[in-house]
């Protein structure tokens, strides 16, 4: 079995956040971490490939720097890195990068494609799902338990209060939830041996069918207005009354700042 | 000279830290408290390989430098000493021996699951009259057939009831040197269960509270003879060599205690306010936090030289010892001012400040007192 796992370098949030005069972020500027979502299912792929063994390539898109999380996943145990990384790919927003993750992942063999659920900065849960219907394959989404039958995929696709069991045939994609296990650490001589594996570096020119209207900030149809970081509020205001009154001073104070 | 560290060691660096953060910092406040062996965290690092770092992938080992094993011992000391000392005798006094002494058949039988940490290794060579002066050894092993025949005890053995392989030194005949009749030292690999190789007393020490500390106990205990480690009478020269590199991963935990200190005193000091300021706005802290952090990189250095000279140099002995004496007096020093910049608080045993000094004491004592590092330093400069 093959797996496909795509992996995001995202800021960490411990580290503060920095922002580009046009409202992306400075990802070079910021310390990182492999997304949550997608550790899981990068966890989830290892343990496949424990269970029934599997060859698992790890796919990410982004500034050569994120060759770091490539490393880091071989030394979880991942076979294989691919870092697709070119100027023009750079500001894409969710259309942008699944279409040029899918450009990438075309030239790779695959069973299963497995992403995070959504990363920890755009929150946005597109990319995997789109990436199903570039390359014309089934998705199930926010998956708590994956599980193999013959050419299949059985998931515990999980909801607010219950999960569904769905079955699909292989290949699809799936994608994962941080809670869907705990991530293995990496060992030390897994370290040393994921710095002396070759990683495959692709260009644009290696995305096989795509389009340079849909790739990098041309090709992203989403604007960012404005993009901040969190402005620290005030202390507020601690005021000790009986319910009744406590009601009538908030309804007074929101009529004054005109909320109500 | 290039003092940046590879990829390799930085990311080694955050997966020792990640590991002591989220598994043995919560866990080393009731480790000291009640002086349990932290079983659960070995096995834990025995899954990942931190008890084989530097033994070669063919002996079960994780193949890594020095280096990368002295900043897993570092790292694992700035939230628990206990950890520390743990990895760092099972590695450097048990494991480096059989690397370097053993034959092929011994390193398939002791180093590989060592490595693995499917056993835990001691290290026994200090007596109560043997400490500094290892040549006051009584421990005998006399050759009866095919067996060696331990009598004596060791006393301060780290790791001491909880591991399953130990080395061993005894008194194997006495040879002549320089016109003097001299104790022969042998070393000798010894398994747990071995009739005759009991335990004595469990020692209740100042720090390091989690570490087992026993005494062992040799009566009529029959061994293989193949279970001489190098060879007869090389024994003192294989304890020497051992410890040069049991030195650096002391260093290792006497600069992680440093640094653990450190880290908890600028946190404290920006939080805790007297006079209406945080007491990190006052100069006198602030020249004392500058000296801490000055020396604690100092320190730093040293370990890494010394960690690096292991691993190109064939005699460290001096790197080692400056090492350990630096990195043992500034932990002194640097958790003794985190405690007093603490206050009363430093003082309280919910403050991990208030272990960490008394974990650093024993940096300076054992693996060769200060007194004995000074004296490997001075005897090579006046050689």
């Amino acid at each position: 079995m093959k797996i496909v796992v795509c992996v995001k370098q995202v800021p960490d949030t411990a580290g503060g956040v920095k922002f580009n005069p046009d409202g992306t972020l400075d990802r070079g500027a910021m310390l990182t971490i492999m997304n949550p979502d997608d550790k899981a299912g990068l966890e989830a792929a290892l343990r496949l490939k424990d269970q029934y063994g599997a060859e698992v390539t790890v796919v990410t898109m982004g500034l050569p720097k994120a060759e770091e999380v490539l490393r880091e996943a071989m030394a979880m145990g991942a076979d294989k890195g691919v870092l697709v990384t070119d100027r023009v790919l750079g500001g894409a927003d969710t259309w942008a990068t699944s279409t040029t993750l899918a450009g990438a992942i075309r030239n790779l063999e695959y069973d299963l494609i497995i992403t995070g659920r959504q990363a920890i900065d755009g929150d946005t849960a597109q990319v995997g799902p789109q990436i199903s219907e570039h390359l014309d394959i089934p998705v199930i989404s926010y998956a708590q338990d994956i599980k193999i039958e013959g050419d299949s995929v059985v998931v515990e696709r999980q909801y607010e209060d219950r999960y569904h069991v769905v079955k699909a045939k292989m290949p699809c994609l799936i994608t994962a939830l941080s809670e869907l296990n705990e991530p293995r650490y990496m060992t030390p001589g897994g370290i040393f041996d994921a710095y002396k594996q070759e990683i495959t570096v692709w260009g644009r020119a290696d995305l096989k069918d795509v389009d340079d209207a849909n790739l990098g900030l041309k090709g992203s149809p989403t604007k960012i207005a404005k993009a901040s970081d969190k402005v620290r509020k005030g202390a507020g205001e601690k005021v000790s009354l009986d319910p009744d009154e406590s009601v009538s001073y908030i309804v007074e104070k929101l009529k004054i700042k005109h909320v109500i | 000279m290039d003092f940046t560290l590879s990829k390799e060691h930085e990311m080694a660096r955050a997966l020792f830290k990640e590991f002591a953060e989220k598994e043995v910092k919560p866990l080393a406040q009731e480790v000291d408290e009640t002086e349990v062996f932290p079983r659960e965290t070995v096995e834990k690092m025995a899954k990942l390989g931190f008890l084989g770092i530097p033994v070669p992938k063919e002996y079960g080992g994780q193949g890594c430098d020095p280096l990368t094993y002295a900043m897993c011992v570092e790292e694992l000391s700035k939230v628990c000493g206990t950890t520390g000392v743990i990895v760092s005798a099972h590695t450097s006094l048990c494991c480096d021996p059989i690397m370097t002494y053993g034959t092929e058949e011994q390193k398939q039988k002791y180093l590989v699951p060592l490595a693995k940490g499917e056993k835990l290794g001691a290290f026994g060579l200090t007596e109560p009259g043997a400490g500094t002066d290892a040549q006051g050894q009584q421990t005998k092993a006399v050759l009866d057939g095919d067996e060696w025949v331990l009598n004596g005890s060791k006393c301060f053995i780290t790791n001491g009831k909880e591991a399953d392989v130990y080395v061993i030194f005894a008194i194997t005949g006495t040879v002549e040197k320089r016109g003097r009749m001299q104790k022969e030292i042998s070393a000798f690999i010894v398994e747990k269960g071995t009739p005759g190789f009991t335990f004595g007393t469990k020692e209740k020490k100042m720090g390091i509270r989690g570490s087992s500390t026993y005494e062992l106990i040799f009566t009529d205990c029959r061994i293989p003879k193949d279970n001489l480690l190098g060879q007869q009478g090389k024994g003192f020269n294989i304890a020497m060599h051992t410890l040069d590199g049991g030195r650096i991963g002391i260093a290792s935990q006497a600069l992680g205690l440093a640094e653990g200190a450190l880290e908890n005193t600028i946190a404290y000091v920006k939080e805790r306010k007297q006079f209406g300021r945080a007491i990190g706005a006052f100069q006198n802290t602030q020249f004392q936090l500058a000296d801490m952090a000055t020396k604690v990189e100092a320190a730093q250095l040293l370990v890494y030289k010394a960690a690096m000279a292991k691993a190109t140099q064939k005699v460290y002995s001096v790197e080692a010892a400056k090492a350990k004496l630096y990195a043992a007096e500034v932990a002194m020093e640097v958790t003794t001012k985190a405690v007093q910049l603490h206050g009363g608080y430093g003082y309280i045993r919910e403050y991990d400040v208030e272990r960490m000094m008394r974990d650093a004491k024993i940096t300076e004592i054992y693996e060769g007192t200060s007194e004995v590092q000074r004296m490997v330093i001075s005897g090579a400069l006046l050689k």
